[in-house]
């Protein structure tokens, strides 16, 4: 591919971000009908995307990108091969169907222009997380489909159900994709790429790398999270808080199976080994069951429908990780079958809500008459989750029992797993496509009709979809599954699979799953009443369990931010002084770096000591101080004696100003203290002291130690010299201190003098401000008011 | 005699640091103040120690003739004994205004920021 290309599908891949900006200012303008703009953005990846088709079936694949952190390999870079294709197209494809369908459900909303701009921002981290080559771009992806979703699932804000999901949703996707994050450093660690396209190849090394296990879990765990395997299936359901164009295209067509698209994009590189093929066909099936039989209990449309894609996700993992060619192959079928059928069942779901006022499955019927549209579309669509002929749902589920049938008890078990659910989803399909449309007319809370195009064009297409992929089997198979199934294989694929069924045990496998489905539904209601005493007398789930986990999270966050921010100020003192002390004489244990024991000065002279001896007798009396007189005073001595030290050793300006600054300060704190009666005293236990005092030994040590190891260096005196030597002939000043202040460093004086400044206003802030707690103080005065009047 | 200074500069660090972490406003007071005098002769030090000859030029010359004091840590000091005395004043007067609001110099019992019964923070969403 040439550079233009490469750079056109940037900018597809670019598309709906900006097609989300664009969004809100559109909608201002063409209200609802923005929906038929906006979806050109998508339908043109659709095309881009088409128009590899070529290139893809041909077993090549598209990639292309740049560097992005160049200083740790980290490319933004996109890898297209049948299996990103397939999915890019679904995303695409449903992606433009739902955009309108989001037009017509949503019209008149005061938010639509917002809700267009969180789809598209979620489609354009989806398109991204399908296409991308490098671990980085992958991981970014993905983190921002769990926080566009997130998004959307909190929507509808201002009510609690929905914040719950949203944060549900995100704290079980996120969290999985930190362990997806930590998977994918690891593969970097053990094969030294950063590339999937890279990684490919170098199965065979990884899976026998010593780290196998724990890379495999970390991936795993991002996948299941986000894929909503049993016992992290919760937060799925639960998204169904969000409007159901949402549901319709985040939690059955495309987010959720980003889980499956990692399982299969790193299935050559990660599968056929034994824990693979453990670990992903039991979560898988468990989750088939525990989804199916869920969703029997739900009376609500779209509850019923998240919970059978729970089941549809468990079947596809449990597929990925069968290993044989056809059970590849069947969750290539699956998945884009289920893709168009579940995504029409929920906007049918959606629309039936939208018209009739209520989703409630025992409170519908007889709507055939309404909403002949509707009801064409959501029976095609529950006959290709039947897996009955003439739809793509056949295909798949015949191909699953190609996959599943053989003689080992493994085996066995599995495709008892499978017939339980696919007939449990066959039961679910036709509750949902024949109870609210069959039957006498019941009553609904809305005067149902038929919606408008915008409700019923997207059902209409994915059944449409579902029927000519179906008829058209050699053609889709060429161009979309036999591609997909090679890329996941590892090796080149060929589906073949048709409506012609050919007599042989898939087919009895079949018939057996139509007449166990067909009994379950005759018995719906009893099936249903059983399934919700069996919960009820479990009582404990996951969903309880976030909860709990939540608020353990809350709680234990307070009892640690309480101990370690208790809220006195001698505490945190005592925290900071200690890590000063340990910052100093740590490293310089560690390191060897104390210093010599120095030599006896030999040019001693008497009045020197005795003004440090001075100033050590002010220091202590300040400690022992009794009354404020004496602390007032020692602490003079101890600056004067300062001051003293300054002279001594040839700084004059400095000892003049420390001498002022000392006797303001003192003075000043004689004010203040004489005017309130503050105890200068310690009243501390002793036990309190002693600590204190071991910490402030160990500064003074530190500082002291420190010191003496600097002196003992030689001393960069470069500066020194050039202010000395320039001093005069510059900047024209005897006074080299001056002239480095007002001059050389003008500026940093500059700032000095602005924190004075701002200090001092502060202080007359302070002064000035008297707060509204006194009102007895004014009561006083205004009684002496009122006092002086009466007189 | 820099190693003696510098044992004159622990002890003021010592003395300074001790009474910081007591709980009276006025002691923290007196602490911050001879912590500010502690680092200056802390850097004042480090910059070597010369008797008698201050940095100054004298008149007829360019250059001085004689090794003078080094005038750079003089330079740096004469700013912090500044900044740090208008830094006193403040929290002399912010010490001051908070014993006036809520009558007391113990900042155990100053807990208008971070009350004692705190309560928990709302479960749910």
């Amino acid at each position: 591919m040439g550079a233009d290309a490469a750079g056109t599908t940037f900018i597809i891949l670019m598309l709906p971000f900006i097609a989300a900006i664009c969004a809100p200012f559109l909608t201002r303008h063409l209200k609802h009908n923005a929906a038929w703009v906006l979806s050109l953005a998508p339908l043109a990846i659709f095309v881009h995307m088409l128009g590899f088709s070529p290139v893809v079936s041909a077993g090549e694949a598209v990639s292309g990108g740049f560097s992005w952190i160049p200083t740790f390999g980290v490319n933004f870079s996109w890898y297209i091969d049948g299996l990103s294709q397939t999915f890019a197209l679904l995303i695409s494809g449903i992606g433009a169907l739902i955009v309108l369908y989001a037009g017509g459900y949503l019209k008149g909303h005061e938010h639509l222009g917002r809700f267009f701009s969180f789809i598209l921002l979620f489609m354009g981290a989806m398109l991204g997380l399908v296409v991308a080559d490098g671990f980085m771009t992958l991981f970014v992806y993905w983190e921002l489909t769990s926080i566009t979703s997130f998004l959307l699932i909190g929507f509808d804000h201002k009510r609690e159900a929905s914040r719950r999901a949203a944060l549900q949703a995100l704290v079980v996707t996120g969290g999985g994709g930190l362990a997806l994050l930590a998977g994918l450093l690891l593969l970097w660690s053990m094969t030294g790429v950063t590339e999937l396209s890279a990684l490919l190849p170098l199965g065979a090394e990884v899976r026998a790398h010593p780290l196998y296990m724990v890379a495999l879990i970390l991936v795993l765990g991002g996948a299941f999270s986000k894929s909503a395997q049993f016992p992290l299936h919760f937060w799925l359901p639960n998204a169904m808080e969000a409007p159901t164009p949402v549901s319709a295209y985040l939690h059955s067509a495309t987010m959720v199976k980003a889980g499956v698209y990692l399982l299969m994009r790193l299935n050559p590189v990660l599968g056929d080994t034994l824990a693979w093929e453990t670990i992903l066909p039991l979560f898988g099936g468990t989750t088939l069951i525990v989804g199916t039989l869920l969703a029997i209990r739900q009376t609500d449309l779209k509850l019923m429908l998240a919970y059978t894609t729970v089941s549809s996700l468990g079947l596809l993992v449990m597929l990925t990780g069968f290993g044989s060619e056809h059970a590849i192959e069947a969750a290539v079928l699956y998945l884009v079958a289920h893709s168009m059928f579940k995504g029409c069942l929920f906007m049918v779901a959606g629309a039936i809500d939208h018209e009739a006022g209520t989703r409630d499955v025992t409170k519908l019927g007889g709507l055939k008459a309404a909403m002949p549209i509707t009801f064409a579309a959501a029976l095609a669509a529950a006959i290709s989750m039947g897996g009955l002929p003439p739809f793509f749902g056949f295909l798949a589920k015949e191909e699953i029992y190609y996959a599943l049938w053989a003689a080992s008890p493994w085996a066995i078990a599995f495709t008892v797993v499978a017939i339980v659910g696919n007939g449990l989803m066959l039961v679910i399909g036709f509750a949902l496509a024949l109870k609210p449309f069959l039957g006498p007319k019941v009553e609904t809370p809305k005067h149902a009709h038929e919606g408008p195009v915008l409700l019923w064009l997207g059902p209409v297409v994915l059944a449409l979809a579902g029927f000519l992929t179906a008829i058209l089997s050699p053609l889709a198979h060429r161009f979309i599954s036999s591609p997909m199934a090679s890329a996941v294989a590892g090796e080149e694929t060929a589906i073949t699979i048709s409506l012609i069924p050919s007599i042989g045990m898939p087919l009895a496998l079949s018939i057996v799953t139509v007449v166990f489905g067909v009994l379950v539904y005759r018995g719906l209601d009893r099936a249903r009443a059983g399934v919700a005493s069996l919960l009820h007398a479990i009582g404990w789930g996951p969903d309880r369990g976030f909860d709990q986990f939540m608020d353990a999270l809350v709680r234990l966050s307070f009892s640690v931010t309480r101990r370690v921010q208790p809220g006195r100020l001698d505490v945190y003192m005592k925290m900071t002084f200690a890590m000063v002390a340990l910052a100093l004489l740590v490293p310089m244990l560690r390191y060897g770096e104390l210093p010599s024991w120095p030599s006896w000065p030999e040019d001693t002279r008497f009045h020197e000591f005795a003004v440090l001896l001075i100033g050590l007798a002010g220091l202590v009396a300040v400690l022992i101080a009794k009354d404020r007189l004496t602390a007032i005073v020692s602490l003079g001595i101890q600056g004067f004696a300062v001051a003293l030290v300054f002279m001594l050793y040839a700084a004059p300006d400095l000892s003049f100003t420390q001498f002022m600054v000392e006797t303001l300060s003192v003075v000043i704190l004689a004010l203040v203290m004489t005017r309130l009666r503050l105890y200068p005293s310690d009243h501390r236990p002793w036990s309190e002291r002693i600590v204190s005092g071991l910490i402030a030994i160990g500064c003074g040590l530190g500082f002291m130690l420190y010191l003496i190891r600097v002196t003992q260096d030689a001393l960069d005196l470069r500066l020194s010299e050039f202010f000395t030597q320039f001093s005069k002939p510059i900047a024209h000043g005897a006074n080299i201190v001056n002239v480095i202040l007002v001059d050389f460093r003008g500026t940093d004086t500059l700032g000095e003098i602005a924190v004075v400044t701002i200090a001092g206003i502060a202080i007359l802030a302070l002064l000035r401000v008297r707060t509204r707690r006194r009102p007895r103080a004014e009561a006083t005065g205004a009684g002496a008011i009122a006092v002086r009047e009466e007189a | 005699m820099e190693p003696i200074l510098a044992v004159f500069v622990g002890a003021l660090f010592t003395v300074a640091i001790y009474l910081m972490m007591s709980r009276h406003t006025i002691r923290i007071l007196m602490g911050v103040m001879i912590f500010g005098n502690a680092v200056n002769l802390l850097i004042f030090t480090a910059g070597r120690l010369t008797r008698d000859v201050p940095p100054i030029i004298p008149a007829a010359l360019d250059v001085p003739e004689i090794a003078t004091a080094n005038p750079l840590p003089q330079a740096l000091i004469l700013t912090a004994i500044v900044i740090s005395f208008s830094f006193f004043a403040f929290l002399l007067v912010l010490g001051f205004r908070a014993y006036q609001e809520l009558d007391t110099d113990d900042s155990r019992e100053m807990r208008l920021a971070e009350p004692k019964d705190d309560p928990l923070p709302p479960l749910g969403y």
